[in-house]
């Protein structure tokens, strides 16, 4: 008898202190800008996929959840044919983006993916591929790269000199 | 063996070799680029430098290049002296310092030696801030891609391309920081060994062109041992597949076999296991509604078992046709479906006979098959009557190291040591050992050879008959013999005589018997002399040995069975009857009541069958192939296609068991089968030994086929399903469809890949090795079949053939074969087909100014019954009466090769 007392005491006690519960969705929980949430694709400032389909990102995925196939159009830029993530298995490591070369796979601040069948979490390239820059403005790594692909010839990258004449025996 | 100091502690070393290469035999790593076990030292690259010291008093040391040292006695070394390894960083460092910025979409990436060394080396920050050099890229045809700004100017591609396959249109140019290692200008690269720039190449420079289409990184490829189909080498191959399609192939070294290179066709007539002609579903001939030419409906697996069981049971006899491209497993089921009395080899005529005079040979003979080592090791050779260039591209090669060996030889008589590879050709390098070709065309050795004569098969095969009665008088030899073939017969007599390992070539190429028995009487003869002889026949199908050794009656027989109707039902095993046969023959043997085909890829005969099943291809099942020496090699599966396809010897054994034939009752797995076939033929005996059974565990595990970093394992299929498939079982043998299992280096025969900490390239390989350049840890996969008995001897060949008579409106029509285009499955590969030749007829210079036909005008040829219009093509050398045809190309197959063909009436035209 005491104690059933004893825990309806506690409970109303329960009533002054301060609350926790936050009123999700009506109120929104802070969410800092480093949260690993669903991940995108991004692309470069030109408008271009930023995946070249290198595949670091599959091989880092600690539950292997990613899987992708380089394809090539026809001046020689790699992107992927498809690239699928089963959300139902990510962990959100963040393994990916760190593994990325060129800032194309990115964790964002979104965390609102509920679904009421698991086979919705699996995202395909058309689900993950947003239109801008994503956390890292200006990168491309095709300016960077010594690959030619349309609209940069060999020597036209950052950093190059244009390419060697091998008639040419100029010292 | 010498003692020498490693960082202050004895090991032992080979004194013949140079320091780096005993280093990495011991297990040290040294980085290194320039270097390549066969191809020996430059010191160009710099890179594998280690400290020597004067003795154990000296603390100061010297830097040196461990490929340039040699390794003696006594000698002191440090790999891990602080300055030698800030050396080695900053050689790497300046390697690098025109090194783009490509590794997300560098092919190499992942299994590069540049990334390794410089992880090795430890350099790791870019400080070079100038501008990188660039280059244009070639066109190199569409094996190789070219993406000449990852260069790192180690010259092995030259010295591959150039020195070790005699390469002739591929170089460097330009000088200083500016040197291009391509061709001219951009073309297709001549050589046929020219995929081996691929992993020759110790970064992306030179990659597979056929991968890149649909590239896959080399952790996520699926891999298991495997031998190449597309010849009778039997090069050992390690064929990657992802998402359900083959994706490459990859040289599995052999000491013994293919050691470090395989030919194009090896490498990229892979893609026909991707074609979209593959067959996937049983399929059977729609009749009633809907029925005509062509029409098939597929049907399930256990019907398709219940028609056929039913069709054996009302059938008055039952045929198999066997197939060179077929494993021993497949061969011998069939064999035991229909009966060793119904069991016919489907191969021509020609090569019927000539395959049971080979193995013959090798049974009761006493000159040793050589393996391809053991020819480049031979001193002197005569090749009779084969193109080995297109027919074995692989013993080409080999033939090419056994010739350049004599400059290593001389340069030893001059105290420089063979690794020392520049010295070696400045002071002895236009040394060669004696080649001799007998042929009726040019072929693919010519530039090697010290000597060439065109003549007519027979004629080559008297020729045989005379060295070998010459070098052995108890040999029978040709009468009345022309004196201009005094000096020929001297001299070729005279260098075999006068060398140690003579080698005798021959083979199938020229459909002459005459010939063979020819080779080998010389090479007894010789055995006979006290030399070692070796004696290698050159035979087409992948397993020709092989099915050789199953044993079988001629197809004629087939023909006549069908002929006189004791017979209405035919099993083609991956055999296209069209290929094998002429049309009519063909044609015959399909108009059984029931022809039942297994095959891989949809070919005239199965358009023709009755029903099809659809059979796995090499890089889809387990088995075991006969290659040319007479080593039986396992190979496995690679992936499961999927689908309705199934290996051919499970076809069989399940139609067996369908039918309640007791036999197949043991043929569970692989080694029930294979237990069977040791038992019954004699010869086969030691298939069983060749690789660990199935089940065979390290450590209780399974040897995986996919790498311990395969990737992708969970969203792979989550297209289709989120609940991952169990994967496949593989209840043949000792390996697994999973990354889980022994990590370690597994027995040789179950190599699937070379990979090892730290290094991720194909030179990992030398963790594999005994001895890097030697044979595999456990011995080189494989046992050899036939080895000739200490005291064999035996009777020559008494029958020497007469000699070759032209006709005077007939030519004598013979094959002339194309490694890209002869050979059947390799010309399912778009890379492969789109370098094939176009149909032609060869015929004598003489023999086209008769007719009045300009090179390339097109000209009637009539074989049989079939009419072919065949542009001309002029061969100075063919001797008269002889016209030569490519043998295998689309549209010329089915010709029984050696055929008398009409001459066209003088100035005849289209």
């Amino acid at each position: 008898m005491f104690s059933i007392l004893k825990t309806m005491w506690y409970t109303f006690l329960h009533m002054f202190s301060r609350r926790f519960t936050v009123q999700y969705p009506d109120e929104r929980p802070r969410i800092a800008p480093r949260w690993r949430g669903r991940i995108i694709l991004s692309r470069d400032p030109d408008g271009q996929e930023r995946c070249v389909a290198c595949h670091l990102c599959s091989v880092a995925c600690p539950v292997d959840c990613i899987a992708l196939q380089a394809a090539e159009d026809e001046t020689g830029r790699r992107y992927p044919e498809f690239f699928r993530i089963n959300f139902s298995r990510c962990i959100f490591c963040g393994f990916c983006e760190e593994a990325c070369p060129t800032y194309a796979i990115q964790l964002t601040n979104d965390f609102e993916m509920g679904e009421y069948h698991r086979h919705n979490l699996v995202y395909e390239k058309e689900h993950l591929l947003i239109s801008g820059t994503g956390k890292y403005p200006g990168y491309n790594f095709y300016r960077v790269a010594g690959l030619a692909i349309g609209g940069k010839g060999k020597g036209q990258a950052e950093n190059e000199s244009p390419p060697v004449d091998v008639k040419d025996l100029m010292p | 063996m010498a003692t020498i100091y490693i960082d202050n502690k004895p090991y032992q070393a080979n004194e013949k070799q140079n320091l780096l290469h005993a280093c990495l035999s011991l297990g040290f790593n040294i980085p290194y680029f320039c270097w390549h076990p066969a191809m020996n030292s430059v010191g160009a690259c710099r890179q594998c430098a280690v400290k020597e010291f004067k003795d154990e008093n000296d603390k100061r040391g010297k830097i040196v290049m461990s490929c340039m040292t040699a390794v003696r006695d006594g000698l002191r070394i440090s790999i891990d002296d602080p300055e030698v390894k800030e050396f080695r960083a900053r050689v790497i460092e300046w390697l690098m310092t025109n090194h783009p910025h490509d590794c997300p979409v560098c092919d190499e990436g992942g299994e590069c030696h540049l990334q390794d060394m410089t992880v090795m080396t430890g350099h790791v920050y870019r400080r070079f801030r100038f501008r990188k050099r660039t280059y244009v890229n070639q066109d190199l045809g569409p094996f190789v891609n070219h993406e000449m700004n990852r260069c790192i100017q180690c010259y092995r591609c030259v010295r591959f391309y150039n020195e070790y396959a005699d390469g002739r249109d591929f170089g460097v140019f330009a000088c200083h920081n500016h040197v291009y290692f391509g061709r001219h200008k951009d073309g297709v690269l001549e050589s046929k060994f020219s995929g081996n720039l691929v992993e020759v190449c110790p970064t992306g420079v030179f990659t597979d062109k056929t991968l890149k289409r649909h590239y896959t990184r080399k952790w996520d490829l699926q891999t298991a041992p495997s031998i190449c189909p597309h010849c009778g080498m039997g090069c050992n191959t390690i064929p990657g597949e992802r998402y359900g399609t083959l994706r490459r192939i990859r040289t599995r070294y052999s000491g013994q076999v293919n050691g470090y290179f395989i030919c194009d066709r090896g490498r990229y007539g892979y893609e026909f296991v991707n074609s979209p002609e593959r067959i996937k579903d049983p399929l059977r001939r729609v009749s009633g509604e809907g029925a005509g030419p062509g029409k098939y409906a597929p049907f399930e697996k256990g019907t398709a078992l219940g028609a056929i069981k039913d069709v054996l049971n009302v059938s008055r006899g039952v045929m198999g046709i066997g197939s060179p491209r077929a494993s021993l497993e497949a061969n011998f089921a069939l064999k035991k479906l229909v009966g060793a009395e119904n069991f016919f080899l489907g191969i021509p005529d020609a090569d019927y006979r000539i395959l049971s005079l080979v193995l013959d040979i090798y049974t009761k003979g006493s000159a040793r098959t050589p393996t391809l080592d053991e020819v480049e090791s031979s001193d002197a050779i005569l090749i009779l009557g084969e193109d080995v260039s297109s027919t074995a591209p692989r013993l080409a090669l080999a033939i090419r190291q056994a010739v350049k060996r004599k400059s290593f030889e001389a340069a030893g008589g001059m105290t420089i040591p063979y690794w020392d590879d520049k010295a070696v050709r400045i002071a002895a390098g236009g040394r060669r050992n004696p080649l001799f070709i007998l042929s009726c065309s040019h072929t693919g050795l010519d530039d090697m050879a010290k000597e060439r004569y065109f003549a007519a098969p027979d004629d080559l095969a008297r020729l045989a008959f005379a060295f070998a009665s010459r070098i052995d008088t108890g040999a029978p030899g040709p009468e009345g013999m022309s004196p201009d073939f005094k000096d020929l017969t001297a001299r070729i007599c005279g260098a075999l005589e006068s060398s140690k390992n003579p080698l005798i070539v021959c083979g199938a190429g020229a459909k002459n018997e005459g010939l063979v028995q020819g080779a080998a009487n010389l090479a007894w003869a010789l055995r006979k002399q006290g030399k070692s002889a070796f004696l290698s026949f050159v035979l087409p199908g992948a397993n020709e040995l092989g099915l050789g050794i199953i044993g079988g009656r001629p197809v004629a027989d087939a023909l006549k069975a069908i002929g006189e109707q004791k017979a209405d039902t035919v099993i083609a095993l991956e055999n296209d009857l069209y290929r094998s046969l002429d049309k009519k023959n063909a044609d015959t043997l399909l108009s059984a009541k029931f022809s039942i085909t297994l095959d891989q890829i949809s070919n005239e005969t199965t358009k023709k069958s009755w029903a099809v099943l659809p059979a796995a291809s090499f890089a889809e099942s387990e088995g075991t192939y006969v290659n040319f020496e007479g080593r039986a090699q396992r190979f496995y599966k690679v992936f499961v296609q999927g689908g309705g396809t199934e290996e051919s010897w499970k076809w069989l054994r399940d139609i067996m068991l369908e039918a309640g034939r007791p036999e197949a009752s043991n043929w569970d797995t692989l080694d029930g089968i294979l237990r069977d076939m040791a038992n019954e033929i004699p010869v086969l005996a030691p298939i069983t030994g060749i690789a660990p059974p199935e089940t065979f565990r390290i450590a209780g595990m399974k040897v995986p086929r996919q790498p311990h970093r395969y990737s992708g394992r969970t969203a792979m299929h989550a297209d289709k399903s989120l609940l991952e498939p169990k994967p496949p079982e593989d209840r043949d043998s000792a390996l697994s469809f999973s990354m889980e299992g022994y990590a370690g280096v597994p027995p040789p025969a179950l190599i699937q890949r070379f990979w090892a900490p730290g290094w991720n390239s194909v030179q990992a390989l030398n963790k594999f090795q005994s001895e890097v350049g030697g044979p595999l840890r456990g011995g080189d996969p494989g046992k050899r079949l036939f080895e000739p008995g200490p005291g064999a001897s035996p009777a020559y060949f008494a029958q020497v053939p007469p000699g070759f008579q032209p006709r005077k409106d007939e030519w004598l029509l013979l094959p002339v074969y194309h490694i890209f285009g002869s050979e059947e499955l390799s010309m399912h590969a778009p890379g492969i087909a789109s370098l094939a030749p176009d149909p032609y007829i060869a015929l004598s210079e003489q023999d086209r100014l008769q007719l009045g036909k300009q090179e390339g005008e097109y000209m009637e040829v009539g074989i049989g019954e079939t009419s072919y219009s065949l542009p001309v093509k002029p061969v100075r050398e063919l001797p008269e009466g002889i016209a030569l045809m490519p043998s295998g190309l689309p549209g010329l197959s089915g010709i029984g090769f050696p055929v008398w063909i009409k001459k066209p009436g003088k100035g005849a035209r289209r």
